[in-house]
């Protein structure tokens, strides 16, 4: 294959493990009862412009957005708005949720539910952003930052590369790599949609080496495209991180605490580009998307499309049911997902999977002394130091930590994957990350 | 009943254990090197420094410290074969009991074991041991092939201690190097020498092993080696006939094994790569500056002891290159 | 010869004497007025620099009350939490100046999720910190307000005085509670609450901190309020207040009537230190279980009897555990 682009600092390989890898996407039925949290992005939750008992149609809005960092939420199902309660989401906390009751499936009026494919947008890149807007579109890979925030740029600041995020390192998940093998050509469209909005000529689709089905797919359909290219990327984790991915593929580095714009990039995960396709060109809001559910111990581990609020335990059922013997149930890919408390979680935008792992491999191993192999900061991505930073957060130097760049770390996981005295390094990073964010902001108030 | 835990959920199957194990294995070469040259002795020497490692670290950890038992993990081991390979075989048994007790009892043990000493715990029981009794551990068993004798009967000095002393007494090196070993000899560790560091291929073997296993990286033994050949190929070239050629520098004394199983400690060495290649470029200094103007004719385990000592100084002065710290050109 | 032993000693006492001469004048030059009160008040301070004060340490807040004493003639918000009201007359007659007297402060665990209460429903793995874990989960009993029993309050608390009860897994506080406040702030679910040690210790307080609805919060923990206002309809001096399903029992109109704790159909508000009450002919059924605060009474010796309740309400929950 030669010699192919990735990141260069750090970085691990583990195992894939892609066991929905190919499996055609399945449409879940719509289940007798959905819980939409109204805080489905990261920033302010959004506030309900729905009361209880309204009559809810598939796609009408149900809370707007609650300031500038926050999105729309729409009704994902036709129903009554049978409760608005806090209702635990895969946060494991009870978060304000509209609960509605299932009647039917009536779409609202100027949403186009069918799978004609439209190629040509004429839309103006500001009508493009209030549409992706309305449509309440976050990022899908599982940030869920909201999508038209980050296409309006900056004043002063100037777009020159849209990097469409394809990559999907985590190991076990397929749900993107499946969408582009699918909906190849809505994706394309999606992304000059996109190039469209943020005034850039050049798209660069990333996808890692091993997915070369998808690669080929995307390099045939966008072989016509002006400023569209593929770029196929080196397999390592976390190369779906947005700073990994510029870095790969522009070879420009993010400025520590600043915004990809920064260096002039955008970057939008595949499944975003779709949304954002059907956004526009069909009304439709983000009430749906794909979940990869798997697992080891899963008979039946499947892409499933599913509506937002859909129960956890809705596809796992469709995957085969509940195994006896799981340990674990992971919101997310391995690496970065959230441990959920319970199956009946609802599914979220930014649900990209669910993992069942089994009972003897949910457990920690025993933690052992650091050895100071130095292991931690070889395979870090950001160029830290993860056991001096786990040190300091343990003794609770966070000034220190703070100086040492602990706010830098992207929570990648890899130093904790890879210390060979099992060290929990995240956990005492994520502390140090809390810590050092409360002096902060007692600092900026002062 | 589920589990709640911070991601990441996979954890990768390298462990302290594994990494123990492969520089046990990684040791394997000069293991049989050594009994080939030196007998029964030195198996000797090799099990009884292991076994009272082993025996002393869960002693101490059982009845001083009071705290979980760790003997398995395979780090005293580690220490035991290390101490036993920078003896001479013909030590006798009484003093590589007390080497074993220095090398984990102060070495490792004080600072509160794995992971947290600050020096090698081997070298620190072997420079305890050079001091406390110099003749035992500097007269040195000519190596025979085990099938030949099994007992050490002739002794004679390592070819760094011949050429030493030789130079002292007003030599010069090509009236020296006749009796010296050839360097074929030197490879394969048809020489005098404790027990591990004869032969540098073996060691070499052993190194190559642990870079492909990924337990060690090459910063630190390329730095040590190279600084020691320029550093001698510097003085051999301004005056041949007192300076030993940097070939015979390379392939005598402790270097080897001191660059690759020693300095490579992980424990006791930097963890960035500047760190380490200035941590083995002061190794290889210092070596040769004992080895050329120093009182002993072997410098390896005083410099990287030496060089220890400053490791916390270099770790904070070598950090890693922080992602997005470097302006754009762009 | 001696005449080098002579010059050398004039030149050395010579060199001594310009240094000291030098010495005196930049001493006399550079001399910081330090009011010698300020001294005087740290040696009556605790010097446990624990910042219950508000100030960083002891010698700042020795700096503010002499200055304070100085510019306002009051001390009145000033209050050093560990000293309490001896060390604070102390500082007051130092000045020259009288104090309010002001009642003593205990630190009050609101959590009675025990193992018993608020059986676990999950198992959490990692490290041992409240904060990291407060970021993570819920809690192991599925109770989002509730003691994670993690002890970050134990970790901050400078006088011993908190400690982890590993039968209960809940934070008990003992007697050398000095009220600094630490593990208030230490508490990432605002869990831990300063109140007046009230008079001969007796309190009344909420144990729970839960704004669920009833029907959420009793699902997690049998002990939780649930708000249902009963308390607050009994009580007879305004104390008790109702807010997202949670009650809160204000110390200052409290009048220690103890007839919230008998309405209280979830054993969710605490007496601490009253003797057991007789038991009533028409309502002896129930045993109060929640008569007694596990974390006071520990050092109290002469509450004989709270202690013998404390060890029934103990092996109840051993054998439930079992």
């Amino acid at each position: 294959m030669g010699f192919l682009k990735t990141f260069v600092l750090g970085g691990i390989h583990p195992p894939e493990n892609k066991l929905s890898a190919g499996k055609p996407i399945r449409s879940l039925s719509v289940p007798v009862q959905v819980v939409v949290p109204m805080g489905q992005n990261l920033g302010a939750p959004s506030k309900p412009v729905v009361k209880r008992g309204d009559k809810v149609k598939t796609g009408q809005l149900i809370a707007e957005a609650g300031g500038f960092i926050s999105s729309n939420v729409h009704s994902p199902v036709s129903g009554t708005i049978f409760k608005i309660d806090n209702m635990m989401d895969a946060s494991g906390f009870r978060r304000p949720a509209f609960i509605i009751k299932v009647e039917g499936d009536e779409w609202m009026d100027g949403i186009d539910n069918t799978e004609t494919f439209v190629k040509d947008v004429t839309l103006s890149s500001e009508e493009i952003i209030a549409k992706v807007k309305n449509a309440g579109i976050v990022g899908m890979g599982g940030a869920t930052f909201p999508t038209h925030v980050k296409l309006m740029v900056p004043p002063g600041r100037n777009a020159e590369y849209l990097i469409i995020n394809g990559v999907e390192c985590e190991p076990y998940l397929t749900a993107d790599h499946q969408l582009m093998l699918e909906k190849g050509p809505e994706i394309v469209v999606g992304t000059k949609i996109l190039m469209k909005a943020l005034k850039v000529n050049r798209a660069v689709i990333g996808i890692e080496n091993n997915k070369p089905d998808a690669i080929k797919l995307m390099r045939d359909l966008t072989a016509e495209e002006e400023g569209i290219v593929v770029q196929p990327l080196k397999v390592k984790y976390p190369q779906g991180g947005e700073k990994q991915l510029i870095k790969a593929v522009t070879n420009r580095e993010v400025p520590s605490g600043k915004l990809p714009i920064e260096v002039g990039c955008v970057v939008q995960n595949v499944g975003t580009a779709f949304a954002v396709y059907e956004a526009v060109t069909k009304n439709k809001p983000l009430i749906e998307r794909v979940v990869t559910v798997t697992g080891k111990a899963l008979e039946n581990p499947s892409n499933l499309r599913v509506r937002i609020g859909t129960p956890v335990r809705a596809l796992v059922d469709e995957a085969g049911g509940f195994p006896d013997d799981t340990g674990k149930i992971i919101g997310g890919g391995p690496m970065m997902g959230k441990a959920l408390a319970t199956l009946d979680v609802p599914v979220v935008k930014g649900t990209s999977g669910i993992l069942l792992q089994r009972e003897e491999a949910a457990h920690r191993p025993v933690e052992g002394p650091c050895i100071r192999c130095s292991k931690c900061t070889q395979v870090c991505p950001m160029g830290l130091e993860p056991f001096l930073l786990s040190r300091l957060a343990r003794v609770g130097n966070y000034e220190a930590a703070e100086g040492e760049g602990v706010m830098d770390c992207i929570e990648c996981g890899s130093c904790q994957y890879t210390c060979p005295a099992k060290i929990p390094l995240l956990d005492y990073l994520r502390l140090g990350k809390n810590k050092v964010g409360v002096l902060i902001r007692a600092r900026t108030k002062r | 009943m589920l589990t709640i835990s911070g991601s990441p959920h996979l954890h990768g199957d390298n462990s302290t254990k594994k990494i123990m194990y492969g520089v046990v294995t990684a040791m394997l070469p000069a293991m049989v090197v050594a009994i080939w040259y030196f007998g029964l002795g030195a198996l000797e020497i090799i099990v009884l420094s292991v076994g009272f490692s082993l025996f002393f670290e869960w002693l101490i950890q059982k009845y001083l410290i009071k705290g979980p038992l760790t003997i398995t993990d395979g780090s005293a081991m580690v220490t035991g074969i290390l101490l036993a390979f920078n003896v001479p075989s013909n030590l006798p048994w009484w003093m590589i009991i007390i080497g074993a007790l220095v090398a984990i009892g102060i070495g490792k043990m004080s600072f509160g074991g794995l992971g947290k000493n600050i020096f090698n715990p081997a070298l620190v029981s072997r420079v305890f041991l050079l001091v406390s009794f110099p003749v035992a551990m500097t007269s040195w068993p000519k190596p025979s092939p085990i099938t030949k004798t099994l007992v050490d009967t002739i002794t004679g000095p390592t070819p760094l201690g011949f050429v030493k002393e030789g130079l002292g007494a007003g030599k010069t090196l090509a009236e020296l190097s006749q009796h010296l070993p050839g360097y074929g000899q030197q490879l394969m560790g048809q020489m005098g020498g404790s027990l591990g560091e004869v032969s540098a291929l073996a060691l070499i073997i052993g190194g190559i092993y642990m870079l492909w296993k990924k337990i060690i990286t090459w910063e630190i033994p390329v730095s040590v080696l190279v600084t020691v050949f320029v550093f001698s190929g510097i003085l051999w070239q301004i005056d041949p006939l007192h300076y030993t050629n940097p070939v015979f520098n390379l392939l005598t004394g402790g270097i080897m094994l001191g660059a690759i199983f020693m300095a490579t400690d992980m424990v006791t060495s930097p963890m960035t790569r500047g760190g380490q290649l200035l941590f083995g470029f002061g190794i290889g200094l210092i070596t040769m500056l004992i080895r050329v103007w120093g009182a002993y004719p072997e410098g390896v385990s005083f410099a990287i002891l030496l060089m220890n000592s400053v490791v916390p100084l270099i770790n904070k002065g070598f950090k890693p290159k922080r992602f997005g710290t470097v302006k754009m050109a762009a | 010869m001696d005449n080098v032993v002579f010059i050398s000693m004039l030149v050395l006492g010579a060199l001594g004497l310009v240094s000291a001469i030098i010495l005196y004048f930049v001493a006399r030059k550079f001399k910081v007025f330090e009011d010698p009160k300020i001294d005087e008040v740290e040696a009556v301070l605790p010097n446990a620099n624990c910042g219950g004060c508000g100030y960083p340490g002891c010698r700042p807040f020795a700096e503010v009350t002499t200055k304070k004493a100085k510019e306002d003639k009051s001390l009145d918000d000033l209050l050093c939490p560990v000293g309490g009201n001896d060390v604070m007359k102390m500082i007051a007659d130092i000045h020259g100046l009288s104090i309010q007297e002001r009642d003593p402060m205990i630190a009050v665990v609101r959590c009675n999720g025990t193992f018993a209460h608020s059986p676990e429903k999950v198992k959490f793995e990692g490290v041992t910190s409240c904060s990291f874990a407060d970021a993570l989960f819920a809690g192991e009993g599925g109770c989002q307000y509730g003691c994670l029993g993690l002890g970050d309050c134990v970790d901050a608390c400078g006088f011993d005085a908190i400690n982890m009860d590993a039968e209960t897994g809940l934070p008990v506080v003992n007697d050398k509670c000095t009220a600094c406040g630490a593990c208030v702030i230490a508490c990432p679910r605002d869990i831990i609450e300063l109140r007046e040690k009230g008079p001969k210790d007796k309190r009344i307080f909420v144990s729970c901190v839960n704004k669920d609805k009833g029907a959420t919060a009793i699902k997690n923990c049998d002990v939780a309020c649930i708000g249902c206002g009963k308390c607050e309809k009994v009580c007879e001096f305004d104390a008790i207040t109702i807010s997202n399903f949670l009650s809160y029992i204000d110390f200052d109109k409290c009048r220690l009537c103890r007839k919230c704790v008998e309405v209280c159909p979830t054993n969710s508000i605490w007496e601490v230190n009253f003797k057991p009450r007789k038991p009533r002919p028409e309502k002896a059924v129930k045993p109060k279980q929640n008569s007694v605060n596990v974390a006071t009474a520990t050092l109290i010796t002469s509450q004989k009897i709270v202690s013998g309740t404390k060890n029934t309400e103990r092996s109840n929950i051993d054998k439930s555990e079992n």
